[in-house]
C-alpha cells in the first residue's frame, strides 16, 4: 500500500489543504469530480461566449494562506477595493466602504457610528483570532494546543478589546442584528444594507438570533484585507490555487468523481470513483460536506448512531439562487455611472423589506420580494461577455431549497420576480438579455455537490460553530474514522473564500502525523 | 412639603413577588425596611382582584411554577397561607377534531403520545430525561450572582471556577449537548427528537409564552426551561395554583416580611430616587413626602428605574443609554374571564380530566410561527397560541358556586399596534381570541359573563411593566446571566452608591421566582457586613 493522502473535491479549501500537505511532504492525489477545479468559484460558460462563476465577490481570502501558498507569485492580483451600493429605487443610494458610509440624507450620528460599529466588529474579529486560525479547542481533555488556544482567546478578548469591548462583545455575540442595529443607527436605508451582510446565504432574517454571528463571520474579511473583484476575474483565484499546488507537487485529476470513502475497522483505506477504480489512500481528507463525507460517502453503517443523527441533523439548507443573465450593451441603473457598475451593488432597502423576505422562505415559499446581491463581472474581465455585451450575476435570497412548489415548477416564476424587482432599479433591463441561467439551491447541490445548496455547507449558527461544527465528534478536522478529514466549509471556521478551513485541516493533519 | 424623621435602614420601591422577597429577607436580617407600594393593593403582577362582582382573577400572572421552594422554606410561606395545587396535564386541540393529551401519569401519557406516533413515544423518554438533566443544572444557577467575565476579583473567579466545576460533572458530549439547547430554537431542537406535528407544537408553546421570538428563533429552547423548571423540581407543591389565586403568594411573602418586622405602604408612588454626594438617601413621592433610608432598592424594571425615578444628572452616561436601550418589548395579551358554568370540549372524551390542565389550540408549528410573524409587523396574531387554565376547578373560592374563571393568556400582542391602542382595537383582539375558542367550545360565547381583555398598554398602565414584558426585559442572550440586566452591572448594585435592584429585570429574570429579590438582598447584606439570610440552593444533585 502507498502511503497516499488523497483530497476529495478540488473547491479552494481542498486546494488549499492539499498544497500544504503537499509543501510539507505528503504525496497529495487531488480528485475533482467535475471538469474544472474551483467549485463554485470557478468560471464556467453559461450561455454561448458569456461566463460567470457562482461566487462572485471576493470578501475574505485570508492573508496567511495568501503568503504561504505564495498566491502572489502564482497570479493573483487582487484588484482594487469593491464598494457596496445599496441601491434605492429613487436613485438616491448608499455607498458602503469598509469603514466609510456616504449617501444624501445621512444624518451625522449614523457617519459617525458607522465608521465605530465596523470598526467595533474588526476588533471582535481580530481578538476571535486565536480561534479562528487553530482547530477549536475541545471543552474537556483538551490538548496543550487547545489550552494555549483558548488562553490567547481569553488573553485577546480582555486586553485586545479591552474591558467595555469585551463586554459589548459577550453581550451582542449572541443576539441579532436588528436589534444591534436599532440602537446603533438611525436610517432604514442603512441599516437594510448592513443587515444584507448579515442575512445573505443564510436562513436567517435580521431579527433571528445569530445575525450578529453571520455578520461578523462576514467582517472577519475585512481585517485581512477590502472585498475586491479579482483582476481577470474570479477565475484568477481558482488559477493561482492551481498552479501552486501543481508546483508543490499535488497530483490532480478532474472528471474524477468519488462514490465511496472505503473504511475497514474504523480506518480509512482508500476510495472508490465511480466507475470502480480503487484508489489506496492511507489518509483522506474531504472539502465535501459532513453530510456528504459522512453519510454517501462514508455510510451511516460505518458509523455511531448518534454521531450519524447528528451529522443529518446539521442545517444546511440553501436560500441563494444565482441567476446569470447574458446581456446585450450595458444595463443602466438609476443613478449610477459606470464606475458604480463595477461595484456590489445589493438590493436591501430596510430592515422590513429583508424580514418579510426571509419569512417565505420559513414556509418553503420563494420571496416575491427577493434581497439580490448584483455584479458585472465582464466590466473587470472583457473574456467574460462577447464584444458589446455584458454579464449581469445576480445571488438572489429567498429561494429555499425546498420550494413547496418544487424548483422544477416554481423556477421560471423566480426569474419573472427576480427581473420585476430589477427593473424598479435598472429600468429596461429586461429587453437587453439575450440569454439567462438560473440556479436553484437544488442545481446548485447537484452540480457542485453541497448538500442544500448552502453556501457555507452548514448554518453559521451558535449551535452549529466552533467546537460543534459540523458536528461534535468531529470538529476538529479528525474524524471517528482514523484517518478521514474534514476540510471544507463545512468544517471550522465556515463558508466564505477564506481558505481557513483548508490551512487549519493541513496543519491538524500534519500534527497528527499525517493520521 | 411632609419630611417622615424616621430614617429606615432600606426603602424596597414596589410591593410585587420580588419586591417583597428582597424586603421580607432583609426584615429577617435585622434591617428596618419600608416596601412602597403605588397601587392600593400589593402583588405587582402577583395579584388576585375582584373584576366582577363575586368572581376574582389572578388577572396577570396565573400559575404559580417557578417560585424558588428553598424561598418558600426559608421565609416560612406555608405558615403564611401559602398552599400551591397541582396542576393536571396538558391538551392541545387539533384542527381535525382530535386532541393531543399530556398527562402527569408515566403509562398514561405514553400511551397518548403513542396514539399519535410511536416513535415519539420513544423520543419522549429521551426528551425527558435530557430536559431534566438541563433543568437541574440550571436551577444550581438561579439562586447565586451572576460572576462578571471581565473582572480579576477573587469572588468572581471562584464563581466561575464553581460554574465550571457543575459543568465539569457532564461528560463531554453532554457539555456540546448542554450549548446546543442553550442555543437552538425550540422547534428545530425538538425535530430533532419529534416527527408528530401536534406533538412538536404543544412541546414548543412553553417557549414562546412571554418572548419576542418565534418557535424557529434561536435561543427558544432555553425559555422552554423557563417554564420547565418548575415541572420537573420533583417538588409537587412547585407547579401549580396559589389556592386563592397569585394574590396569596404576595401576601404570603408580606406576612413573612410583616412577621419579621417590616413595613409595607399602600398608595405611596415613588416620583424619585433621592441622590446626594452620589449616594442614594432615599426617596420623594408622588405627593412630595420625602422617605429618608440608608439604602435604596428597586423593584421596577430597570428602564423604569434610570429613566422615570432617577435622573439622568445622577446617573453614569453609559447606564442611561444601556436603559433606554434595555429590550422590553411586550408580547403577550390576556383575556380573564367570568363563566356562568364550565365551558364544554367536544373533542375531550367524556369526563377526561384534561380540563383541569393547560389547554392550547395552536397544532402545528408553521401557525405557531406565522403567529410570531404577525407580531414582528406590529400587529396582534390573527390566530393567536393561547394558553388557557380554568382554576375554579381546583379553587371555588374564586367564583361564585357553579360558576368558572377562565384565564387566557395570547402570543402575540405588540406593545403597540400601528396608529397606537385603542379601546376599539383591544377589543377587536379580545374577540380574535373569543372566536378562537369559540371554535373549540360551542357554548363558550353562551356562558360568557365577563371579559377583561389586556394589551401589554393596560399591564403596563396597571402594574407598570414597561412594554407589558412579562418578564421585565426579554430572555435572549444579551440580558442573561452576567448581562442582565446590562454587563458590568449583573450584581444586583445600581450605579450609585446605596442603590439596588431586586426586579425580574436583574437574574435570573422573570416568572413568579422570587430569586432576584433574594439574590439582591443576599448582595446588600453582604455590602453591610449582615449574616445572610438567603438560601443558596439546595444543592441535591
Amino acid at each position: 500500500m502507498t502511503n497516499q493522502t488523497v483530497v476529495i473535491g478540488g473547491g479552494h479549501n481542498g486546494l488549499v489543504c492539499a498544497t500544504y500537505l503537499a509543501k510539507a511532504g505528503h504525496k497529495v492525489l487531488l480528485l475533482e469530480a467535475r471538469d474544472q477545479l474551483g467549485g463554485p468559484a470557478s468560471t464556467t460558460e453559461f450561455a454561448e461566449g458569456f461566463k460567470s462563476s457562482v461566487a462572485h465577490v471576493l470578501h475574505s481570502l485570508n492573508n496567511k494562506v495568501a503568503t504561504d501558498l505564495q498566491l502572489g507569485q502564482a497570479g493573483l492580483e487582487r484588484g482594487e477595493a469593491v464598494n457596496t451600493i445599496a441601491l434605492s429605487a429613487d436613485g438616491n443610494h448608499l455607498t458602503l466602504a469598509k469603514n466609510v458610509v456616504s449617501g444624501n440624507g445621512l444624518s451625522e450620528s449614523d457617519l459617525a457610528t458607522y465608521a465605530n460599529f465596523k470598526s467595533d466588529f474588526q476588533a471582535y474579529a481580530k481578538a476571535l483570532e486565536p480561534l479562528t486560525m487553530n482547530k477549536p479547542p475541545r471543552l474537556k481533555d483538551m490538548d496543550t494546543q487547545d489550552k494555549f488556544t483558548l488562553g490567547k482567546l481569553g488573553f485577546k478578548l480582555r486586553f485586545g478589546l479591552g474591558k467595555d469591548n469585551m463586554r459589548e462583545f459577550l453581550r451582542v455575540g449572541g443576539i441579532n442584528i436588528y436589534d444591534v442595529l436599532k440602537d446603533s443607527f438611525e436610517s432604514e436605508a442603512l441599516m437594510g444594507a448592513i443587515a444584507f451582510d448579515a442575512v445573505m446565504g443564510h436562513h436567517m432574517g435580521p431579527r433571528t438570533p445569530n445575525t450578529v454571528l453571520s455578520y461578523l463571520n462576514h467582517v472577519r474579511g475585512e481585517i485581512y484585507g477590502d472585498q475586491s473583484i479579482p483582476k481577470g476575474g474570479m477565475g484568477q483565484v481558482v488559477n493561482a490555487l492551481e498552479s501552486a499546488a501543481k508546483k508543490a507537487g499535488v497530483t490532480i485529476r478532474t472528471n474524477a468523481k468519488v462514490a465511496k470513502i472505503k473504511v475497514e475497522n474504523s480506518q480509512v483505506t482508500g476510495v472508490q470513483l465511480e466507475g470502480g477504480e480503487q484508489i489506496a489512500a492511507t489518509t483522506v481528507v474531504s472539502n465535501a460536506d459532513a453530510k456528504q463525507t459522512f453519510i454517501n460517502l462514508v455510510g451511516g453503517r460505518q458509523l455511531d448512531a448518534m454521531f450519524s443523527h447528528r451529522v443529518k441533523s446539521v442545517r444546511a439548507k440553501g436560500n441563494v439562487a444565482k441567476l446569470h443573465f447574458a446581456v446585450k450593451g450595458l444595463p443602466k441603473f438609476t443613478g449610477l455611472d459606470e464606475n458604480q457598475l463595477c461595484q456590489r451593488l445589493i438590493v436591501c432597502p430596510s430592515l422590513r423589506y429583508a424580514e418579510h423576505a426571509f419569512n417565505a422562505a420559513k414556509y418553503g415559499e420563494f420571496s416575491k420580494n427577493p434581497i439580490l446581491e448584483i455584479t458585472i463581472p465582464s466590466l473587470k474581465d472583457a473574456s467574460m461577455a462577447p464584444d458589446g455585451h455584458h454579464v449581469v450575476s445576480i445571488s438572489a435570497s429567498f429561494a429555499p431549497y425546498q420550494l413547496k412548489q418544487g424548483w422544477q415548477q416554481g423556477g421560471d416564476d423566480f426569474i419573472a420576480t427576480v427581473l420585476s424587482v430589477l427593473e424598479q432599479y435598472a429600468p429596461g433591463i429586461s429587453e437587453q438579455i439575450v440569454a439567462k441561467e438560473m440556479l436553484s439551491p437544488v442545481d446548485i447541490e447537484q452540480q457542485y455537490g453541497t448538500s442544500g445548496g448552502h453556501w457555507h455547507h452548514g448554518e453559521i449558527a451558535l449551535d452549529q460553530l466552533f467546537m460543534m461544527r459540523p458536528v461534535y465528534g468531529a470538529a476538529q478536522y479528525d474524524t471517528p474514522v482514523d484517518g478521514l478529514f474534514l476540510c471544507g466549509a463545512t468544517a471550522h471556521p465556515g463558508g466564505g473564500i477564506t481558505g481557513i478551513p483548508g490551512h487549519n485541516a493541513a496543519k491538524r493533519i500534519l500534527s497528527m502525523g499525517g493520521r | 412639603m411632609v419630611n417622615t424623621q424616621r430614617n429606615y435602614d432600606a426603602i424596597v420601591i414596589g410591593a410585587g413577588h420580588n419586591g417583597l422577597t428582597n424586603a421580607a429577607f432583609l426584615a429577617k436580617a435585622g434591617l428596618d425596611v419600608l416596601v412602597l407600594e403605588k397601587n392600593p393593593e400589593i402583588g405587582g403582577a402577583t395579584i388576585s382582584r375582584e373584576l366582577h362582582e363575586g368572581w376574582k382573577y389572578s388577572n396577570c400572572s396565573y400559575v404559580c411554577s417557578l417560585f424558588r421552594p428553598e424561598i418558600y422554606q426559608a421565609l416560612d410561606l406555608g405558615r403564611h397561607g401559602l398552599e400551591v395545587v397541582p396542576l393536571q396535564g396538558s391538551t392541545t386541540f387539533m384542527q381535525n377534531g382530535d386532541y393531543f393529551g399530556s398527562y402527569h401519569q408515566g403509562p398514561i401519557n405514553r400511551r397518548e403520545i403513542r396514539r399519535h406516533s410511536k416513535r415519539d413515544a420513544d423520543a419522549a423518554v429521551r426528551f425527558n430525561a435530557d430536559l431534566m438533566k438541563w433543568c437541574r443544572l440550571i436551577r444550581g444557577f438561579l439562586l447565586r450572582t451572576p460572576p462578571d467575565p471581565a473582572s480579576f476579583k477573587m469572588r468572581d473567579a471562584m464563581e466561575f471556577a464553581h460554574l465550571l466545576k457543575q459543568f465539569y460533572k457532564l461528560s463531554e458530549s453532554q457539555i456540546y449537548e448542554f450549548i446546543r439547547f442553550f442555543t437552538m430554537s425550540i422547534a428545530e431542537y425538538l425535530e430533532m427528537y419529534f416527527e408528530s406535528d401536534v406533538i412538536l407544537a404543544h412541546y414548543s408553546g412553553g417557549s414562546i409564552i412571554g418572548t419576542g421570538l418565534g418557535v424557529y428563533s434561536p435561543g427558544t429552547a432555553y425559555v422552554l426551561l423557563h417554564h420547565a423548571m418548575g415541572d420537573v423540581d420533583g417538588n409537587v407543591g412547585s407547579w401549580g395554583f396559589a389556592r386563592g389565586g397569585m394574590g396569596s403568594i404576595s401576601k404570603a411573602i408580606a406576612g413573612a416580611l410583616q412577621a419579621h418586622g417590616g413595613a409595607i405602604r399602600r398608595d405611596a408612588e415613588v416620583a424619585k430616587i433621592n441622590v446626594s454626594g452620589g449616594k442614594a438617601t432615599g426617596v420623594t413621592l408622588t405627593n412630595g413626602e420625602e422617605v429618608n433610608a440608608k439604602i435604596v432598592i428597586s423593584n421596577l424594571d430597570v428602564q423604569r428605574t434610570f429613566t422615570k425615578i432617577m435622573e439622568e444628572k445622577d446617573l453614569p452616561e453609559d447606564v442611561v443609554t444601556k436603559a433606554k436601550n434595555f429590550k422590553i418589548r411586550g408580547s403577550s395579551g390576556k383575556l380573564n374571564i367570568a363563566l356562568d358554568g364550565m365551558p364544554s370540549f367536544p373533542a375531550l372524551p367524556k369526563g377526561s380530566p384534561l380540563t383541569l390542565g393547560h389547554m392550547h389550540f395552536t397544532d402545528t408549528l408553521e401557525r405557531l410561527e406565522r403567529a410570531y410573524d404577525d407580531w414582528k409587523d406590529d400587529m396582534w396574531s390573527q390566530d393567536p397560541y393561547v394558553d388557557i387554565v380554568i382554576p375554579t376547578q381546583y379553587d371555588p373560592t374564586m367564583a361564585p358556586p357553579g360558576k368558572h374563571m377562565m384565564s387566557v393568556f395570547v402570543q402575540y400582542c405588540p406593545v403597540e399596534p400601528e396608529g397606537g391602542w385603542t379601546d376599539e382595537k383591544r377589543d377587536a383582539f379580545g374577540a380574535t381570541v373569543i372566536n378562537q375558542i369559540a371554535d373549540y367550545s360551542p357554548d363558550f360565547k353562551d356562558l360568557l359573563l365577563h371579559a377583561e381583555v389586556r394589551t401589554p398598554r393596560e399591564i403596563e398602565l396597571e402594574v407598570g411593566l414597561t412594554g407589558g414584558n412579562i418578564f421585565q426585559g426579554e430572555l435572549t442572550l444579551d440580558q442573561l446571566m452576567f448581562n442582565r440586566p446590562f454587563p458590568g452591572y449583573a450584581q444586583y448594585r445600581g450605579p450609585v452608591k446605596g442603590m439596588y435592584m431586586c426586579s425580574s429585570s436583574t437574574h435570573p429574570g422573570g416568572g413568579v421566582m422570587g430569586a432576584p429579590g433574594a439574590n439582591s438582598a443576599r448582595e446588600i447584606l453582604r455590602d453591610l457586613g449582615k449574616d445572610n439570610t438567603v438560601p443558596e440552593d439546595f444543592g441535591d444533585d
